[in-house]
């Protein structure tokens, strides 16, 4: 009697899920664990877990390579003191920047997350790349925009997307792409600034952050569940933790790497 | 008897499952499994066995084999990003790519094999079995009109600026621009930026099309990106880019520099001795191509100097010899060190330690017999041999105006000889050396240094490294012998025979006239 209940609530709410099409993102799973089934209507996507944490470093941060901009004389006006690469940003006590945090496993894998339309920015401003890291969502555009008065050339190295290389000659120019299947990370580079290096993670899933200068991120909008987080760092490498939310509290997770 | 029933009737089984998979699956399945035995056979000593593109070839190849796996095609009629036609990847099988160690198999290969094979490398990448990649090749149009005119080359120069061509290809196309030394393609491997003045070496054709198709599909994988956002962010218009095109293709010569084996080096009045005599406008300029070192260790590969251009020019007692060849940088230069590292690492070295990354010059070597050969046997091209050894002038970019004559005696000995080595004159110009040799036509020690004479076919062959490509020692371009032939001077009596052997016809031919009309008078007297 009781399965044949959940059955038929569970068939219901499959269909409400599949005639609104892809919910936006957030849209807790139609099929989820049935204790969540009565208590989520769909549409509710503000709700759910949150993970918080801090990301840190040991030891000490190698310093980052100088750029040498002469060929580029109005990039290298644009820096009161001499620009360096981005390799290792990091904050007041050992804060680490640039780290991209995702849910690696645990969103069940027959849900689906409807991309949103606003398009991630990527800005070329005195031949570097802002922001250095981006997350993005598989059918979100990416909108790639030149500041400076020159020639850059955008190339994506991907593996699992199709790469792409346009050039943008001039200041205003934009060129709108999108990518088609997870991939952490797409490698952003320019082949006239061999400096210039950006990391896109691009996910299925609206379940990812980037850590600010002071360390911190956080990921919202959690089904309950049990997650693999991972934080990915262009120098220091990945760490992972494992996570459960059960409705709609908030944990912290921290995550310290290395230097290296 | 029964054996023959069950192989007729296997093989009728097999028909018409043939038959009925036939339609469903009109190009994979059949196609691959045939497309397997040529790729296998024909192309996995470089692609490799699973399309990888490390076939046992391939670490001797800079730029390496493709790697079908990542589905990455530089050669495409569709815009960046997408996956190239049947169409395309048919059109690199047949035409091979210009410039790079992959020919073309039109004349190898059957149709239905190349088609067969084009099948087999599309299951590599799982990109092609994705419906959703689907290829939309560009419409590209035709050239306009008027290309070879000055005001389009003009135009085609103000956008090749603009749109900054000029950061990797340079100022004057020789494939230095400034961004050239950090170069590489996706897989890490160095990669130049291509010399525009050898339209015959563009990986995709050298035609006005081809360069236009390839400045809007840009080259996936390498660093030379699409230009076709411009058009749509009215950057400039199709036409311009057109004359973009048309601008590239006016860099190389209209046609391929042919091989012609004698340079002819006329007699002048002066020598000049400085590469950018206006002198040398008007010499005969015949071209050598090189090609890397293969025959001794260290092998070398990745030859960076492609070819020589050479004029020779002599005065009744001198000769002059002028070499100019393309070199993307003026070495030694420590911009291009990760590029040398990057070379080294791509390429299987004959060495037991991998050499370290240095800032080595660049260098010319001319050879010659140390005497003119009466017969056809000449020294071995590679530097001569203990036995018999050859004459030759080496020039490095760090003594620049001067070269060092001596005996090779094979390719790791060289003996310096005291006096006598020829003057040099070098000049580095955007992408270009030009060294001027000038030496008596005589020489004091006839023994090992040749006597130049006239009207007689001397041996001549060229080496050249690339410091910045990690050329040095035996890692170096060389040449076969060719020829060279000091014309002599023409003798007055060729220009006095005619003069007056003509004055001799016409006194006789009036001397008749005039015979004649003295009859004809005197008759009508009669």
């Amino acid at each position: 009697m009781k399965v044949r209940i959940f059955s038929v609530v569970g068939g219901m709410l499959l269909l409400t899920a599949c005639s609104k099409g892809n919910q936006s993102s957030g849209a807790p799973a139609a099929a989820a664990p049935p204790a969540a089934a009565p208590a989520a209507p769909a549409a509710n996507s503000a709700a759910g877990g949150t993970i918080t944490g801090k990301i840190k470093f040991t030891g000490t941060a190698p310093r980052n390579k100088a750029i040498d901009m002469s060929e580029e004389a109005t990039c290298k006006a644009k820096y009161k003191t001499p620009p360096t690469e981005e390799t290792v940003v990091s904050g007041p006590a050992n804060a680490l920047a640039n780290v991209f945090v995702y849910v690696k496993a645990g969103v069940p894998a027959g849900q689906k997350f409807t991309a949103p339309t606003t398009a991630v920015v990527l800005d070329q401003n005195g031949c570097r790349y802002h922001p250095h890291v981006l997350g993005i969502m598989v059918g979100q555009p990416l909108e790639i925009l030149n500041t400076d008065p020159l020639l850059h050339n955008i190339k994506a190295v991907a593996k699992s997307n199709r790469p792409f290389n346009v050039s943008q000659p001039s200041a205003g120019m934009k060129t709108t792409r999108t990518f088609t299947a997870p991939e952490v990370m797409v490698n952003l580079e320019c082949n006239v600034h061999s400096w210039m290096h950006a990391y896109a993670g691009v996910r299925p899933d609206p379940f990812f952050a980037v850590s600010k200068d002071d360390g911190s991120f956080t990921i919202s909008g959690l089904p309950p569940g049990t997650y693999t987080i991972e934080a990915w760092h262009e120098k220091f490498g990945t760490q992972t933790a494992t996570v459960t939310i059960a409705g709609t509290e908030s944990k912290t997770q921290n995550f310290t790497f290395a230097a290296r | 008897m029964t054996r023959a029933v069950w192989r007729f009737g296997g093989l009728a089984v097999g028909g018409v499952v043939l038959l009925i998979a036939q339609p469903l699956n009109r190009l994979s399945a059949q196609d691959t499994t045939a497309g397997k035995v040529v790729y296998t056979k024909w192309c996995a000593g470089c692609h490799g066995d699973n399309g990888g593109g490390d076939g046992a070839g391939a670490r001797h190849m800079i730029p390496p084999p493709r790697d079908f796996t990542v589905g990455l095609y530089q050669i495409r009629s569709t815009p960046s990003g997408q996956l190239p036609t049947d169409a395309d990847v048919l059109r690199s099988i047949d035409e091979g790519l210009p410039g790079t160690a992959m020919p073309g198999w039109k004349s190898r290969l059957s149709d239905r094999q190349r088609r067969d094979v084009l099948a087999y490398i599309k299951t590599f990448s799982t990109f092609f079995a994705d419906t959703t990649q689907r290829p939309q090749p560009i419409t590209f149009g035709s050239a306009p009109s008027g290309g070879t005119g000055a005001e389009a080359l003009k135009v085609g120069r103000q956008f090749y600026d603009s749109i900054g061509c000029r950061k990797c290809h340079g100022d004057q196309g020789r494939g230095d621009g400034p961004s050239a030394p950090t170069l590489k393609d996706d897989a890490g491997h160095p990669i130049f930026a291509a010399n525009l003045h050898e339209n015959w070496r563009f990986n995709g054709g050298g035609t006005v099309e081809d360069i236009y198709h390839r400045l809007r599909t840009g080259l996936d994988g390498t660093p030379m990106p699409s230009f076709s956002d411009l058009i749509e962010n009215k950057f400039l218009t199709d036409e311009q880019l057109w004359r973009v095109a048309q601008y590239v293709r006016s860099l190389s010569p209209k046609d391929p520099p042919v091989v012609r084996d004698v340079v002819h080096a006329p007699l002048t009045k002066t020598l000049p001795h400085a590469p950018a005599d206006s002198a040398w406008t008007s010499v005969d300029v015949y071209w050598f191509p090189l090609v890397g070192q293969i025959v001794r260790k260290e092998r070398w590969f990745a030859a960076a100097v492609t070819g020589v251009w050479v004029q020779a020019v002599h005065t009744a007692d001198s000769i002059a010899l002028r070499v100019a060849w393309d070199d993307r940088s003026q070495s030694p230069d420590t911009a291009w060190l990760t590029h040398v590292g990057r070379v080294f690492a791509a390429l299987a070295s004959d060495d037991s330690t991998r050499e370290q990354p240095a800032p080595w010059p660049d260098q010319l070597t001319v050879q010659f017999p140390v005497a003119i050969p009466s017969g056809m046997e000449r020294p071995y091209f590679l530097m001569g041999s203990g036995s018999a050894p050859v004459y030759q002038w080496r020039w490095t970019s760090t003594a620049r105006t001067a070269a060092v004559a001596g005996l090779a005696r094979g390719i790791d000995r060289f003996d310096p000889l005291s006096g006598g080595g020829p003057a040099a004159q070098a000049m580095y110009d955007h992408g270009q050396w030009r060294v001027v040799f000038t030496r008596a036509l005589a020489s004091t020690d006839t023994a090992s240094q040749l006597p130049f004479r006239t009207g007689r076919a001397i041996p001549v062959a060229f080496f050249a490294s690339d410091g910045s490509n990690g050329e040095h020692g035996t890692r170096m371009a060389v040449s076969t012998w060719y020829f060279l032939a000091l014309d002599e001077p023409v003798p007055a009596r060729v220009f006095i025979s005619p003069v007056l052997a003509m004055m001799l016809t016409l006194g006789l031919g009036m001397l008749v006239v005039w015979r004649a009309q003295q009859k004809t008078s005197s008759r009508r007297q009669q």
